[in-house]
């Protein structure tokens, strides 16, 4: 380095500027909009779990057109036998697009933060998406690559709606964030984008297992891979940044949720695979267990989202920048 | 957005199993070549009984709570065989009738949906024959095959509803039917090109008549044990025996 006329040094100096962007300064904090977020990303994780209870129960077909429901646009069919399951997720699918549709608009008019409209503008697109997408698979008699799709776009788009919540919540807002630098490799940022991507993956295989598209064995194959991954990342977390509450709270959930869905991942194995793969109708023990399994898969993945946007907010990485020699130190701002 | 629904549309052509020749009776059909004739003085039959190897399993008691329209009690009909005689196997000529061509029956045959179950629940029919299905619930059903090599269609049939006529274009062997309202509800089609199959009954037995002589090779096809099959050689007005025997998987 010397020979080259360079030093290398921790830069700070982008510190001040990224604070800035990230937390919510110049946005006043809006009970009513955040607690509306808050209330669809509830809607949201509702609306998941009618649609694992349809695929469950092999209802998905119960109501045979769309966009209506038996050629009505607002009268409720008979809800008994599959019915029941396919149309209540329809309803609330609707209830979800209209709260959408609403958080969309508020946030339109009353934000300041320009990625935020942007936010709920993508938030808006991906609930017109993935109605079109279960439609398209009630059309087509369930095919494994539209199921799946609408299966992780629902997942996605429930991810969007916390990240929302998140984002609108007093303490985004109003919080000057506790920033730590990470030296260590690989960066937790690293590791936390790493857990996102083991889960989605692990979502599609599931996904397209549940369709009928895929053999069991890729998603239980690639459970044990998603387990070190999320520990790694939840015990780098605590051990390393654990007096980082915003870091510490996402880290311990995402091992809570982990060990919860690693147990319901087993008990759906037997209730569906080993015991139930001749059932002649979808039994308690195996809806229940494969229900609560798709659920808590949101809830991971969702609380993987928020552990990385904390991670990126809280824990920049440091990275050493070659500062030609006699240009003085760098400044921190 | 636009061009997501362009992507998604192309996404499901992808997906979608091969469109097939519409399978609705109401579909103009191709006229179908002369029947080869035969003559019916030499005509032979076969017949026998399937029996299951061990014992039967017990029937899964179907619970249909769920909807309080379905009466009566309702058994699992993956298998069943009473003292050992094995019903449902659909028995068919797989082989051995070369090039020959057969009239369609003008005579429709008919499903009945009653009791939230399907009746019967193993059917024979030939290619283009029209399927009447009924509903003799008071509950609606959506009647959905979901074939391999035919047009896959799902209709919902209220109760008191006029019979849905259907037929199926081309040949396929259990041909899967379900109704996703009653998820216990599963019957399966066999469509044949030729008149000579049957399904065995509680007593095992089945009777395949009117056959021209010659060398054929029998299929008994059953939905959870899969297919054997036998060779079996008439003479003309000849009447053979062919047994069978699944062994319990």
């Amino acid at each position: 380095m010397g020979g080259t006329g360079e030093v290398a040094r921790p830069h700070t100096i982008t510190l001040a500027s990224r604070s800035h962007f990230l937390n919510g300064l110049a946005m006043p904090y809006n009970r009513g909009l955040h607690r509306f977020a808050t209330f669809t990303a509830g809607a949201t994780f509702c609306l998941l779990i009618a649609g694992a209870l349809v695929t469950s129960n092999d209802a998905g077909l119960s109501v045979p057109d769309w966009p209506t429901s038996f050629g009505s646009i607002y009268k409720i069919p008979h809800m008994v036998g599959g019915v029941r399951f396919e149309h209540t997720h329809r309803m609330i699918a609707e209830f979800v697009g209209l709260l959408t549709i609403i958080l969309a608009v508020w946030t339109w008019r009353v934000e300041k933060r320009r990625w935020m409209k942007a936010l709920a503008v993508g938030a808006l697109g991906t609930v017109v998406a993935q109605g079109v997408l279960g439609g398209l698979t009630v059309l087509f008699y369930l095919p494994p690559a539209i199921s799946s799709a609408h299966a992780a776009l629902a997942q996605t788009f429930f991810c969007i709606a916390v990240v929302i919540a998140l984002f609108t919540g007093r303490r985004w807002v109003e919080e000057v964030p506790e920033v730590e630098l990470d030296t260590r490799r690989p960066s937790l940022i690293t590791l936390t984008l790493l857990s996102i991507f083991v889960l989605y993956v692990q979502l599609i295989m599931g996904a397209m297992f549940r369709h009928h598209g895929m053999s069991w064995w890729p998603h239980v194959v690639n459970a044990p891979v998603v387990a070190l991954v999320l520990t790694w990342t939840a015990v780098r977390a605590l051990a390393v940044y654990s007096k980082i509450e915003a870091v510490r709270r996402p880290a311990i959930l995402l091992l809570g949720l982990l060990i919860t869905q690693l147990c319901l991942g087993f008990v759906a194995f037997l209730t569906r695979v080993a015991w139930g793969r001749d059932a002649v109708q979808p039994e308690l023990p195996m809806v229940l267990s494969t229900v609560a399994h798709v659920a808590v898969g949101a809830l991971l993945l969702a609380t993987a989202v928020v552990l990385a946007i904390q991670v990126w907010r809280h824990v920049p990485v440091a990275f050493a920048e070659r500062v030609p020699d006699g240009e003085g130190s760098p400044v921190a701002a | 957005m636009t061009l997501l629904c362009l992507g998604l549309l192309i996404l499901a052509g992808c997906s979608k199993k091969e469109e097939q020749p519409a399978a609705a009776p109401e579909a103009a059909a191709p006229a179908a070549p002369a029947a080869t004739p035969i003559d019916p003085a030499t005509v032979a039959s076969v017949s026998g009984t399937v029996k299951l190897d061990g014992a039967a399993p017990k029937a899964a008691k179907i619970d249909m709570s769920q909807d309080a329209a379905c009466k009566g009690t309702n058994n699992a009909e993956t298998i069943v065989a009473d003292g050992g005689n094995l019903a449902n196997v659909f028995v068919y000529v797989k082989d051995g009738l070369g090039t020959r061509t057969f009239d369609v029956p003008t005579a429709s045959v008919t499903i009945d949906q009653q009791g939230c179950k399907y009746h019967p629940h193993v059917l024979g029919v030939m290619a283009g024959q029209n399927i009447d299905i009924k509903n003799d619930d008071q509950t609606t059903h959506n009647i959905h095959p979901t074939p391999q090599s035919n047009r896959e269609w799902n209709e919902s049939q209220p109760p008191n509803a006029a019979p849905i006529q259907k037929s199926f274009a081309r040949e396929e062997i259990m041909l899967p039917v379900k109704c996703n309202q009653h998820p216990w509800m599963r019957m399966y089609i066999n469509v044949v090109k030729s008149p000579f199959y049957a399904v065995t009954g509680p007593d095992g037995k089945y009777t395949i008549t009117g056959l021209p002589p010659g060398t054929y090779t029998i299929a008994f096809v059953q939905e959870k044990l899969g297919e054997q099959t036998q060779q079996v050689t008439l003479a003309a007005k000849d009447s053979k025996t062919v047994d069978q025997s699944f062994k319990q998987q």
